[in-house]
Protein backbone atom coordinates (compact mmCIF):
# COMPACT_ATOMS: atom_id res chain seq x y z
CA UNK A 1 0.00 0.00 0.00
CA UNK A 2 1.39 3.36 -1.02
CA UNK A 3 0.85 6.53 0.90
CA UNK A 4 0.81 9.79 -0.96
CA UNK A 5 1.07 13.16 0.69
CA UNK A 6 -1.93 15.32 -0.22
CA UNK A 7 -1.23 18.43 1.80
CA UNK A 8 -1.53 19.89 5.25
CA UNK A 9 -4.80 19.47 7.07
CA UNK A 10 -4.64 23.05 8.21
CA UNK A 11 -4.69 24.15 4.57
CA UNK A 12 -7.62 21.99 3.41
CA UNK A 13 -10.79 24.04 3.46
CA UNK A 14 -14.17 22.44 3.87
CA UNK A 15 -15.67 21.84 0.43
CA UNK A 16 -12.31 21.58 -1.29
CA UNK A 17 -11.02 18.63 -3.30
CA UNK A 18 -7.94 17.22 -4.97
CA UNK A 19 -7.38 14.72 -7.74
CA UNK A 20 -4.17 12.71 -7.33
CA UNK A 21 -2.60 9.76 -9.05
CA UNK A 22 -1.13 7.01 -6.87
CA UNK A 23 0.41 4.26 -8.98
CA UNK A 24 -2.30 3.13 -11.35
CA UNK A 25 -5.05 4.69 -9.28
CA UNK A 26 -6.56 8.12 -9.92
CA UNK A 27 -8.22 9.30 -6.76
CA UNK A 28 -10.53 12.14 -5.90
CA UNK A 29 -10.33 13.41 -2.31
CA UNK A 30 -13.02 15.63 -0.82
CA UNK A 31 -13.18 17.44 2.49
CA UNK A 32 -16.80 17.58 3.57
CA UNK A 33 -18.03 18.73 6.98
CA UNK A 34 -14.57 18.23 8.47
CA UNK A 35 -14.10 14.70 7.15
CA UNK A 36 -12.06 13.41 4.24
CA UNK A 37 -13.50 11.07 1.62
CA UNK A 38 -11.44 9.51 -1.15
CA UNK A 39 -12.75 7.55 -4.13
CA UNK A 40 -11.64 6.24 -7.49
CA UNK A 41 -11.99 8.98 -10.08
CA UNK A 42 -13.33 6.53 -12.66
CA UNK A 43 -17.10 6.62 -12.96
CA UNK A 44 -18.79 3.23 -12.86
CA UNK A 45 -20.86 4.18 -15.88
CA UNK A 46 -18.53 4.96 -18.79
CA UNK A 47 -15.34 5.79 -16.93
CA UNK A 48 -15.73 9.55 -16.65
CA UNK A 49 -13.87 11.65 -14.05
CA UNK A 50 -16.40 10.91 -11.32
CA UNK A 51 -14.89 13.19 -8.69
CA UNK A 52 -14.28 16.27 -10.85
CA UNK A 53 -17.79 17.59 -11.24
CA UNK A 54 -20.34 19.43 -9.18
CA UNK A 55 -20.92 18.68 -5.51
CA UNK A 56 -24.57 19.16 -4.75
CA UNK A 57 -27.04 18.15 -2.07
CA UNK A 58 -29.20 15.15 -2.87
CA UNK A 59 -32.64 16.01 -4.17
CA UNK A 60 -35.50 14.58 -2.14
CA UNK A 61 -39.21 14.45 -2.66
CA UNK A 62 -41.16 14.82 0.55
CA UNK A 63 -44.48 13.09 0.92
CA UNK A 64 -47.26 13.83 3.38
CA UNK A 65 -49.03 11.17 5.42
CA UNK A 66 -51.69 10.89 2.76
CA UNK A 67 -48.95 10.24 0.15
CA UNK A 68 -49.44 13.53 -1.65
CA UNK A 69 -46.24 15.20 -2.72
CA UNK A 70 -44.91 18.33 -1.06
CA UNK A 71 -42.49 18.78 -3.94
CA UNK A 72 -38.73 18.64 -4.36
CA UNK A 73 -36.17 19.76 -1.79
CA UNK A 74 -32.43 19.70 -1.35
CA UNK A 75 -31.43 17.29 1.40
CA UNK A 76 -30.34 18.82 4.69
CA UNK A 77 -27.89 16.02 5.40
CA UNK A 78 -26.75 14.24 2.23
CA UNK A 79 -24.15 15.73 -0.07
CA UNK A 80 -23.43 14.11 -3.42
CA UNK A 81 -20.79 14.51 -6.08
CA UNK A 82 -21.63 14.14 -9.74
CA UNK A 83 -19.66 12.77 -12.66
CA UNK A 84 -19.53 15.62 -15.17
CA UNK A 85 -19.80 13.37 -18.21
CA UNK A 86 -23.36 12.09 -17.76
CA UNK A 87 -24.53 13.02 -14.30
CA UNK A 88 -23.97 9.75 -12.40
CA UNK A 89 -24.43 10.93 -8.83
CA UNK A 90 -22.60 9.49 -5.80
CA UNK A 91 -23.17 9.78 -2.06
CA UNK A 92 -20.24 11.72 -0.62
CA UNK A 93 -20.08 9.61 2.57
CA UNK A 94 -20.28 6.15 0.98
CA UNK A 95 -19.35 6.44 -2.70
CA UNK A 96 -22.60 4.68 -3.54
CA UNK A 97 -24.36 5.58 -6.77
CA UNK A 98 -27.60 7.11 -5.56
CA UNK A 99 -29.62 5.57 -8.41
CA UNK A 100 -28.47 2.05 -7.48
CA UNK A 101 -26.67 1.74 -4.17
CA UNK A 102 -25.30 -1.67 -5.12
CA UNK A 103 -22.84 0.27 -7.30
CA UNK A 104 -20.03 1.76 -5.23
CA UNK A 105 -16.89 3.59 -6.20
CA UNK A 106 -13.68 2.12 -4.85
CA UNK A 107 -12.95 3.88 -1.56
CA UNK A 108 -9.54 4.87 -0.21
CA UNK A 109 -8.42 5.82 3.27
CA UNK A 110 -7.07 9.22 4.16
CA UNK A 111 -4.55 9.23 7.03
CA UNK A 112 -3.69 12.24 9.13
CA UNK A 113 -0.25 12.32 10.73
CA UNK A 114 0.01 15.47 12.72
CA UNK A 115 -0.89 18.16 10.25
CA UNK A 116 0.01 16.03 7.25
CA UNK A 117 -2.56 14.20 5.16
CA UNK A 118 -1.93 11.07 3.13
CA UNK A 119 -4.16 9.04 0.84
CA UNK A 120 -3.53 5.31 0.99
CA UNK A 121 -3.76 3.26 -2.19
CA UNK B 1 -15.28 29.10 -12.72
CA UNK B 2 -18.02 28.82 -10.11
CA UNK B 3 -21.14 26.77 -10.69
CA UNK B 4 -24.30 27.24 -8.66
CA UNK B 5 -25.18 24.22 -6.54
CA UNK B 6 -27.81 23.76 -3.83
CA UNK B 7 -29.15 26.83 -2.03
CA UNK B 8 -26.98 29.15 -4.09
CA UNK B 9 -23.76 27.50 -2.87
CA UNK B 10 -20.93 28.06 -5.34
CA UNK B 11 -18.67 25.23 -6.42
CA UNK B 12 -15.42 26.02 -8.16
CA UNK B 13 -14.59 23.83 -11.13
CA UNK B 14 -11.91 24.24 -13.74
CA UNK B 15 -12.73 26.02 -16.98
CA UNK B 16 -13.67 23.66 -19.76
CA UNK B 17 -10.97 21.94 -21.71
CA UNK B 18 -12.52 19.17 -23.80
CA UNK B 19 -9.25 17.27 -24.13
CA UNK B 20 -8.79 17.25 -20.36
CA UNK B 21 -12.43 16.48 -19.65
CA UNK B 22 -12.19 13.46 -21.93
CA UNK B 23 -8.77 12.25 -20.73
CA UNK B 24 -10.31 9.00 -19.51
CA UNK B 25 -11.90 8.46 -22.91
CA UNK B 26 -8.46 8.78 -24.43
CA UNK B 27 -7.13 6.18 -21.99
CA UNK B 28 -9.84 3.84 -23.25
CA UNK B 29 -8.95 4.57 -26.87
CA UNK B 30 -5.31 3.71 -26.26
CA UNK B 31 -6.04 0.62 -24.17
CA UNK B 32 -8.34 -0.75 -26.89
CA UNK B 33 -6.05 0.27 -29.74
CA UNK B 34 -8.78 2.18 -31.57
CA UNK B 35 -6.26 3.65 -33.98
CA UNK B 36 -6.28 0.36 -35.89
CA UNK B 37 -10.07 0.34 -36.09
CA UNK B 38 -11.97 2.80 -38.24
CA UNK B 39 -14.49 4.47 -35.94
CA UNK B 40 -17.26 6.51 -37.52
CA UNK B 41 -19.73 8.44 -35.46
CA UNK B 42 -23.05 8.87 -37.26
CA UNK B 43 -24.56 11.42 -34.86
CA UNK B 44 -22.60 14.25 -33.27
CA UNK B 45 -23.56 17.84 -32.69
CA UNK B 46 -22.44 21.39 -32.57
CA UNK B 47 -24.19 24.49 -31.27
CA UNK B 48 -25.03 26.29 -34.46
CA UNK B 49 -26.96 28.96 -32.53
CA UNK B 50 -23.57 30.34 -31.45
CA UNK B 51 -22.83 30.97 -35.13
CA UNK B 52 -26.03 32.65 -36.25
CA UNK B 53 -24.15 35.82 -37.12
CA UNK B 54 -22.35 33.78 -39.77
CA UNK B 55 -25.31 31.64 -40.78
CA UNK B 56 -28.14 34.14 -41.16
CA UNK B 57 -26.53 36.20 -43.94
CA UNK B 58 -26.96 33.12 -46.13
CA UNK B 59 -30.74 33.40 -45.94
CA UNK B 60 -32.21 33.98 -49.39
CA UNK B 61 -35.24 36.11 -48.61
CA UNK B 62 -34.33 39.72 -47.94
CA UNK B 63 -37.18 40.28 -45.51
CA UNK B 64 -36.61 37.10 -43.50
CA UNK B 65 -32.88 37.79 -43.38
CA UNK B 66 -33.49 41.29 -42.05
CA UNK B 67 -36.00 39.95 -39.52
CA UNK B 68 -33.64 37.35 -38.11
CA UNK B 69 -30.42 39.36 -38.25
CA UNK B 70 -31.93 42.41 -36.61
CA UNK B 71 -32.85 40.23 -33.66
CA UNK B 72 -29.27 39.13 -33.10
CA UNK B 73 -28.37 42.29 -31.24
CA UNK B 74 -28.58 41.84 -27.48
CA UNK B 75 -30.57 38.61 -27.92
CA UNK B 76 -33.77 40.51 -28.59
CA UNK B 77 -35.62 37.55 -30.00
CA UNK B 78 -34.94 33.96 -30.89
CA UNK B 79 -34.71 32.61 -34.39
CA UNK B 80 -35.52 29.01 -33.63
CA UNK B 81 -38.46 27.49 -31.79
CA UNK B 82 -37.27 26.63 -28.31
CA UNK B 83 -37.28 23.33 -26.51
CA UNK B 84 -38.16 23.42 -22.84
CA UNK B 85 -35.99 21.11 -20.80
CA UNK B 86 -33.02 20.61 -18.52
CA UNK B 87 -30.43 18.83 -20.62
CA UNK B 88 -27.61 20.01 -18.37
CA UNK B 89 -29.26 18.67 -15.18
CA UNK B 90 -28.90 21.92 -13.35
CA UNK B 91 -25.23 22.21 -14.27
CA UNK B 92 -24.36 18.68 -13.17
CA UNK B 93 -23.20 18.01 -16.73
CA UNK B 94 -20.60 20.72 -16.54
CA UNK B 95 -19.73 21.09 -20.22
CA UNK B 96 -23.04 22.92 -20.73
CA UNK B 97 -22.54 25.85 -18.36
CA UNK B 98 -18.77 25.90 -18.99
CA UNK B 99 -18.92 25.75 -22.77
CA UNK B 100 -18.19 29.42 -23.28
CA UNK B 101 -15.03 29.20 -21.14
CA UNK B 102 -13.21 26.84 -23.51
CA UNK B 103 -10.40 28.54 -25.41
CA UNK B 104 -9.91 28.01 -29.13
CA UNK B 105 -7.80 29.51 -31.89
CA UNK B 106 -9.74 32.51 -33.21
CA UNK B 107 -8.38 32.02 -36.72
CA UNK B 108 -10.12 28.65 -37.13
CA UNK B 109 -13.72 27.51 -36.81
CA UNK B 110 -14.41 27.04 -33.11
CA UNK B 111 -16.89 24.24 -33.81
CA UNK B 112 -14.32 22.35 -35.87
CA UNK B 113 -11.66 22.73 -33.19
CA UNK B 114 -13.99 21.50 -30.47
CA UNK B 115 -15.01 18.61 -32.71
CA UNK B 116 -11.41 17.62 -33.32
CA UNK B 117 -10.71 17.66 -29.59
CA UNK B 118 -13.44 15.24 -28.63
CA UNK B 119 -12.93 13.04 -31.68
CA UNK B 120 -9.21 12.73 -30.97
CA UNK B 121 -9.87 12.01 -27.31
CA UNK B 122 -12.39 9.28 -28.03
CA UNK B 123 -10.55 7.76 -30.98
CA UNK B 124 -13.26 8.72 -33.46
CA UNK B 125 -12.05 9.07 -37.05
CA UNK B 126 -15.11 10.67 -38.65
CA UNK B 127 -18.22 12.27 -37.25
CA UNK B 128 -21.51 13.29 -38.78
CA UNK B 129 -22.14 16.87 -37.76
CA UNK B 130 -25.71 17.73 -36.85
CA UNK B 131 -27.09 20.95 -35.37
CA UNK B 132 -28.62 21.26 -31.89
CA UNK B 133 -31.22 24.03 -31.74
CA UNK B 134 -32.21 23.42 -35.33
CA UNK B 135 -33.48 19.98 -34.33
CA UNK B 136 -36.59 21.99 -33.44
CA UNK B 137 -36.86 23.69 -36.82
CA UNK B 138 -39.84 21.49 -37.64
CA UNK B 139 -41.82 23.32 -34.97
CA UNK B 140 -41.38 26.66 -36.71
CA UNK B 141 -44.83 28.09 -37.43
CA UNK B 142 -43.65 29.55 -40.76
CA UNK B 143 -42.73 26.91 -43.30
CA UNK B 144 -41.05 29.58 -45.46
CA UNK B 145 -38.83 30.55 -42.54
CA UNK B 146 -38.07 26.90 -41.80
CA UNK B 147 -36.95 26.48 -45.37
CA UNK B 148 -34.82 29.60 -45.44
CA UNK B 149 -33.14 28.74 -42.12
CA UNK B 150 -32.29 25.25 -43.41
CA UNK B 151 -30.99 26.78 -46.63
CA UNK B 152 -28.73 29.19 -44.77
CA UNK B 153 -27.47 26.53 -42.39
CA UNK B 154 -26.77 24.06 -45.19
CA UNK B 155 -24.88 26.64 -47.21
CA UNK B 156 -22.84 27.75 -44.21
CA UNK B 157 -22.09 24.17 -43.16
CA UNK B 158 -21.05 22.97 -46.61
CA UNK B 159 -19.19 26.14 -47.62
CA UNK B 160 -17.55 27.26 -44.38
CA UNK B 161 -17.43 24.49 -41.81
CA UNK B 162 -17.05 21.08 -43.44
CA UNK B 163 -14.24 22.20 -45.78
CA UNK B 164 -12.22 23.16 -42.68
CA UNK B 165 -12.38 19.70 -41.17
CA UNK B 166 -9.88 17.99 -43.43
CA UNK B 167 -12.59 15.54 -44.40
CA UNK B 168 -13.08 14.25 -40.85
CA UNK B 169 -16.59 15.65 -40.51
CA UNK B 170 -19.45 14.94 -42.84
CA UNK B 171 -23.15 15.64 -42.62
CA UNK B 172 -26.63 14.64 -43.52
CA UNK B 173 -28.12 18.06 -44.12
CA UNK B 174 -31.27 19.40 -42.49
CA UNK B 175 -34.37 19.30 -44.65
CA UNK B 176 -37.28 21.78 -44.46
CA UNK B 177 -39.74 18.93 -44.39
CA UNK B 178 -42.80 21.13 -43.92
CA UNK B 179 -42.42 22.12 -47.57
CA UNK B 180 -41.95 19.15 -49.94
CA UNK B 181 -41.03 21.37 -52.90
CA UNK B 182 -38.31 23.14 -50.94
CA UNK B 183 -37.19 19.81 -49.54
CA UNK B 184 -36.64 18.55 -53.07
CA UNK B 185 -34.79 21.75 -53.97
CA UNK B 186 -32.42 21.19 -51.04
CA UNK B 187 -31.68 17.64 -52.18
CA UNK B 188 -31.08 18.79 -55.75
CA UNK B 189 -28.92 21.72 -54.68
CA UNK B 190 -26.83 20.22 -51.91
CA UNK B 191 -26.93 16.50 -52.64
CA UNK B 192 -23.76 16.50 -54.72
CA UNK B 193 -21.70 18.65 -52.38
CA UNK B 194 -18.56 17.33 -50.79
CA UNK B 195 -18.92 15.77 -47.32
CA UNK B 196 -22.70 15.40 -47.79
CA UNK B 197 -23.73 11.77 -47.36
CA UNK B 198 -27.47 12.28 -47.12
CA UNK B 199 -30.22 14.35 -45.57
CA UNK B 200 -31.79 14.51 -42.16
CA UNK B 201 -35.41 15.04 -41.19
CA UNK B 202 -36.05 16.22 -37.66
CA UNK B 203 -38.91 14.12 -36.36
CA UNK B 204 -40.14 16.56 -33.74
CA UNK B 205 -42.93 18.06 -35.79
CA UNK B 206 -46.51 18.99 -35.21
CA UNK B 207 -47.66 17.22 -38.32
CA UNK B 208 -45.65 14.98 -40.57
CA UNK B 209 -46.76 12.04 -42.68
CA UNK B 210 -43.63 10.52 -44.16
CA UNK B 211 -45.85 8.52 -46.49
CA UNK B 212 -47.49 11.56 -48.09
CA UNK B 213 -47.39 11.44 -51.88
CA UNK B 214 -45.73 14.85 -51.91
CA UNK B 215 -42.50 13.31 -50.60
CA UNK B 216 -42.12 10.50 -53.12
CA UNK B 217 -40.08 12.63 -55.52
CA UNK B 218 -37.83 13.58 -52.61
CA UNK B 219 -37.11 9.97 -51.72
CA UNK B 220 -36.59 9.13 -55.37
CA UNK B 221 -34.12 12.00 -55.74
CA UNK B 222 -32.12 10.77 -52.76
CA UNK B 223 -32.21 7.16 -53.89
CA UNK B 224 -31.01 8.09 -57.37
CA UNK B 225 -28.09 10.02 -55.89
CA UNK B 226 -27.03 7.24 -53.55
CA UNK B 227 -27.75 9.38 -50.50
CA UNK B 228 -29.07 8.31 -47.10
CA UNK B 229 -32.22 9.52 -45.39
CA UNK B 230 -31.91 9.97 -41.63
CA UNK B 231 -34.71 10.64 -39.18
CA UNK B 232 -33.33 12.39 -36.10
CA UNK B 233 -35.56 12.32 -33.04
CA UNK B 234 -35.89 14.57 -30.02
CA UNK B 235 -38.03 15.51 -27.03
CA UNK B 236 -40.90 18.00 -27.08
CA UNK B 237 -42.57 18.95 -23.81
CA UNK B 238 -45.04 21.00 -25.82
CA UNK B 239 -46.44 17.92 -27.54
CA UNK B 240 -49.98 17.51 -26.18
CA UNK B 241 -49.46 13.92 -25.14
CA UNK B 242 -46.43 14.91 -23.03
CA UNK B 243 -48.06 17.79 -21.22
CA UNK B 244 -49.06 15.39 -18.49
CA UNK B 245 -45.39 14.67 -17.75
CA UNK B 246 -44.14 16.59 -14.70
CA UNK B 247 -40.48 15.61 -15.06
CA UNK B 248 -38.06 16.14 -17.92
CA UNK B 249 -36.84 12.55 -17.55
CA UNK B 250 -40.27 11.38 -18.68
CA UNK B 251 -40.39 13.69 -21.70
CA UNK B 252 -36.85 12.78 -22.68
CA UNK B 253 -37.15 9.04 -22.18
CA UNK B 254 -40.40 8.81 -24.10
CA UNK B 255 -40.06 11.61 -26.64
CA UNK B 256 -37.13 10.31 -28.65
CA UNK B 257 -38.64 6.86 -28.95
CA UNK B 258 -42.16 8.19 -29.49
CA UNK B 259 -41.36 10.21 -32.60
CA UNK B 260 -39.28 7.48 -34.17
CA UNK B 261 -41.93 4.88 -33.41
CA UNK B 262 -44.55 7.10 -35.00
CA UNK B 263 -42.69 7.87 -38.19
CA UNK B 264 -41.13 4.44 -38.55
CA UNK B 265 -44.61 2.93 -38.30
CA UNK B 266 -45.91 5.13 -41.11
CA UNK B 267 -42.81 4.42 -43.15
CA UNK B 268 -43.14 0.66 -42.79
CA UNK B 269 -46.88 0.08 -43.11
CA UNK B 270 -47.03 2.23 -46.23
CA UNK B 271 -44.43 0.06 -47.88
CA UNK B 272 -41.76 2.70 -48.35
CA UNK B 273 -39.18 -0.05 -48.18
CA UNK B 274 -40.82 -1.64 -51.24
CA UNK B 275 -41.09 1.66 -53.07
CA UNK B 276 -37.48 2.76 -52.44
CA UNK B 277 -35.53 -0.43 -51.79
CA UNK B 278 -32.15 1.18 -52.45
CA UNK B 279 -32.68 4.22 -50.22
CA UNK B 280 -30.76 3.71 -46.95
CA UNK B 281 -32.92 4.87 -44.04
CA UNK B 282 -31.38 5.58 -40.64
CA UNK B 283 -33.25 6.09 -37.36
CA UNK B 284 -31.23 8.30 -35.08
CA UNK B 285 -31.02 8.97 -31.35
CA UNK B 286 -33.90 6.99 -29.97
CA UNK B 287 -31.79 4.25 -28.44
CA UNK B 288 -32.54 0.67 -29.41
CA UNK B 289 -35.12 -0.67 -26.96
CA UNK B 290 -38.00 0.69 -29.05
CA UNK B 291 -37.05 -1.35 -32.11
CA UNK B 292 -37.89 -4.87 -30.84
CA UNK B 293 -41.12 -3.48 -29.37
CA UNK B 294 -42.20 -2.01 -32.68
CA UNK B 295 -41.16 -5.06 -34.66
CA UNK B 296 -43.30 -7.33 -32.52
CA UNK B 297 -46.20 -4.93 -32.38
CA UNK B 298 -46.35 -4.31 -36.12
CA UNK B 299 -45.80 -7.96 -37.05
CA UNK B 300 -48.63 -8.97 -34.75
CA UNK B 301 -51.07 -6.46 -36.22
CA UNK B 302 -49.92 -7.12 -39.78
CA UNK B 303 -50.79 -10.79 -39.49
CA UNK B 304 -54.34 -9.75 -38.60
CA UNK B 305 -54.77 -6.75 -40.89
CA UNK B 306 -52.63 -7.30 -44.01
CA UNK B 307 -55.31 -5.71 -46.18
CA UNK B 308 -54.37 -2.35 -44.68
CA UNK B 309 -50.77 -2.72 -45.85
CA UNK B 310 -51.14 -4.27 -49.31
CA UNK B 311 -47.81 -2.94 -50.59
CA UNK B 312 -45.91 -5.12 -48.13
CA UNK B 313 -44.40 -8.36 -49.39
CA UNK B 314 -42.95 -9.42 -46.09
CA UNK B 315 -43.46 -8.70 -42.42
CA UNK B 316 -42.92 -5.20 -41.04
CA UNK B 317 -39.97 -6.41 -38.99
CA UNK B 318 -38.28 -7.61 -42.17
CA UNK B 319 -38.43 -4.09 -43.55
CA UNK B 320 -37.18 -2.74 -40.25
CA UNK B 321 -34.20 -5.10 -40.48
CA UNK B 322 -33.38 -3.56 -43.85
CA UNK B 323 -33.00 -0.15 -42.22
CA UNK B 324 -30.22 1.28 -40.09
CA UNK B 325 -30.18 2.40 -36.47
CA UNK B 326 -27.81 4.65 -34.58
CA UNK B 327 -26.61 3.11 -31.33
CA UNK B 328 -26.92 6.00 -28.89
CA UNK B 329 -28.27 6.24 -26.25
CA UNK B 330 -27.81 2.54 -25.80
CA UNK B 331 -29.89 1.21 -22.92
CA UNK B 332 -27.27 -1.07 -21.40
CA UNK B 333 -29.25 -2.33 -18.42
CA UNK B 334 -30.20 -5.93 -19.13
CA UNK B 335 -27.44 -7.58 -21.15
CA UNK B 336 -29.65 -10.43 -22.32
CA UNK B 337 -32.25 -7.99 -23.59
CA UNK B 338 -29.49 -6.05 -25.32
CA UNK B 339 -28.20 -9.20 -26.99
CA UNK B 340 -31.72 -10.06 -28.12
CA UNK B 341 -32.13 -6.56 -29.53
CA UNK B 342 -28.88 -6.84 -31.46
CA UNK B 343 -30.07 -10.14 -32.93
CA UNK B 344 -33.47 -8.74 -33.86
CA UNK B 345 -32.09 -5.74 -35.72
CA UNK B 346 -29.22 -7.59 -37.42
CA UNK B 347 -26.88 -5.26 -35.61
CA UNK B 348 -23.81 -6.69 -37.29
CA UNK B 349 -24.82 -5.05 -40.56
CA UNK B 350 -27.49 -2.49 -39.56
CA UNK B 351 -26.22 -0.77 -36.43
CA UNK B 352 -24.13 2.40 -36.63
CA UNK B 353 -22.12 3.72 -33.69
CA UNK B 354 -23.18 7.19 -32.55
CA UNK B 355 -21.70 9.31 -29.79
CA UNK B 356 -24.18 12.23 -29.72
CA UNK B 357 -21.32 14.24 -28.22
CA UNK B 358 -21.38 16.82 -26.70
CA UNK B 359 -24.94 16.21 -25.54
CA UNK B 360 -25.52 15.01 -22.01
CA UNK B 361 -26.18 11.32 -22.71
CA UNK B 362 -23.30 10.70 -25.11
CA UNK B 363 -21.84 7.24 -25.62
CA UNK B 364 -18.17 6.36 -25.98
CA UNK B 365 -17.03 3.74 -28.50
CA UNK B 366 -16.47 1.42 -25.52
CA UNK B 367 -20.25 1.06 -25.18
CA UNK B 368 -19.98 -1.11 -28.30
CA UNK B 369 -16.43 -2.39 -27.94
CA UNK B 370 -16.97 -3.80 -24.45
CA UNK B 371 -20.20 -5.68 -25.15
CA UNK B 372 -19.44 -9.28 -24.15
CA UNK B 373 -21.61 -10.96 -26.77
CA UNK B 374 -20.20 -9.27 -29.89
CA UNK B 375 -17.73 -10.89 -32.26
CA UNK B 376 -14.71 -8.92 -33.45
CA UNK B 377 -16.38 -8.59 -36.83
CA UNK B 378 -19.52 -7.15 -35.27
CA UNK B 379 -17.49 -4.67 -33.23
CA UNK B 380 -15.59 -3.49 -36.30
CA UNK B 381 -18.77 -3.27 -38.38
CA UNK B 382 -20.82 -1.36 -35.82
CA UNK B 383 -18.07 1.03 -34.79
CA UNK B 384 -17.19 1.96 -38.35
CA UNK B 385 -17.41 -0.68 -41.04
CA UNK B 386 -21.14 -0.36 -41.63
CA UNK B 387 -20.88 3.42 -41.87
CA UNK B 388 -17.81 3.17 -44.11
CA UNK B 389 -19.86 1.12 -46.57
CA UNK B 390 -22.89 3.37 -46.28
CA UNK B 391 -21.14 6.74 -46.49
CA UNK B 392 -18.15 5.65 -48.60
CA UNK B 393 -15.62 6.88 -46.08
CA UNK B 394 -12.02 5.83 -46.43
CA UNK B 395 -9.74 4.36 -43.77
CA UNK B 396 -7.24 6.79 -42.28
CA UNK B 397 -4.33 4.38 -42.03
CA UNK B 398 -3.17 1.02 -43.34
CA UNK B 399 -4.24 -0.94 -40.26
CA UNK B 400 -7.78 0.41 -40.58
CA UNK B 401 -7.78 -0.47 -44.26
CA UNK B 402 -6.65 -4.02 -43.50
CA UNK B 403 -9.44 -4.40 -40.97
CA UNK B 404 -12.04 -3.03 -43.39
CA UNK B 405 -10.89 -5.53 -46.00
CA UNK B 406 -10.82 -8.34 -43.43
CA UNK B 407 -14.44 -7.75 -42.49
CA UNK B 408 -15.72 -6.95 -45.98
CA UNK B 409 -16.31 -3.26 -45.44
CA UNK B 410 -13.73 -1.76 -47.77
CA UNK B 411 -15.53 -0.13 -50.65
CA UNK B 412 -13.67 3.14 -51.11
CA UNK B 413 -10.46 3.84 -52.93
Amino acid sequence: MAEQFIGKASEWKDGSRQIVRVGSEEIGIFKHEGQYFAYSNYCLHQGGPACEGLTIAKVEERLREDKTSMGLFFSENQMDFVCPWHGYEYDMRTGECIADRRLKLKKFNVLQKGDELYVVA
Amino acid sequence: MDLIADRGRRVTVEELNTTKLLAHANEQAKARNYKDMLIIDCDAHHYENENFREILPYMENDVFRQLTMSGQTKSRHSVMPGSMGYQDMGGRVTRYPLRSTEKTDPTRSRDVQLGERWMDAMGVDYSCLFPTGMLNVGLHPQKEMESDLCWAYNRWLTEKVLPETGGRMYSMLSLPFSDPEQTLRHVETFGHRKHVTGFMVTTVRANMAVNDNAYMKVYRAMEERGLSLAFHSGPNWGEPVFKSCNRFISVHALGFSFYNILHCTNWVVNGMGERFPKLPVIWIEAGLAWVPFLMQRLDHEYMLRPSECPVLKKKPSDYMRDMYYSSQPMEIQDMEAMECTFRMINAETQLLYASDYPHWDFDLPSTIYDLPFLSDKAKHNILGGNAARLFKLEPRNEAQKANLIKYGNYTAG
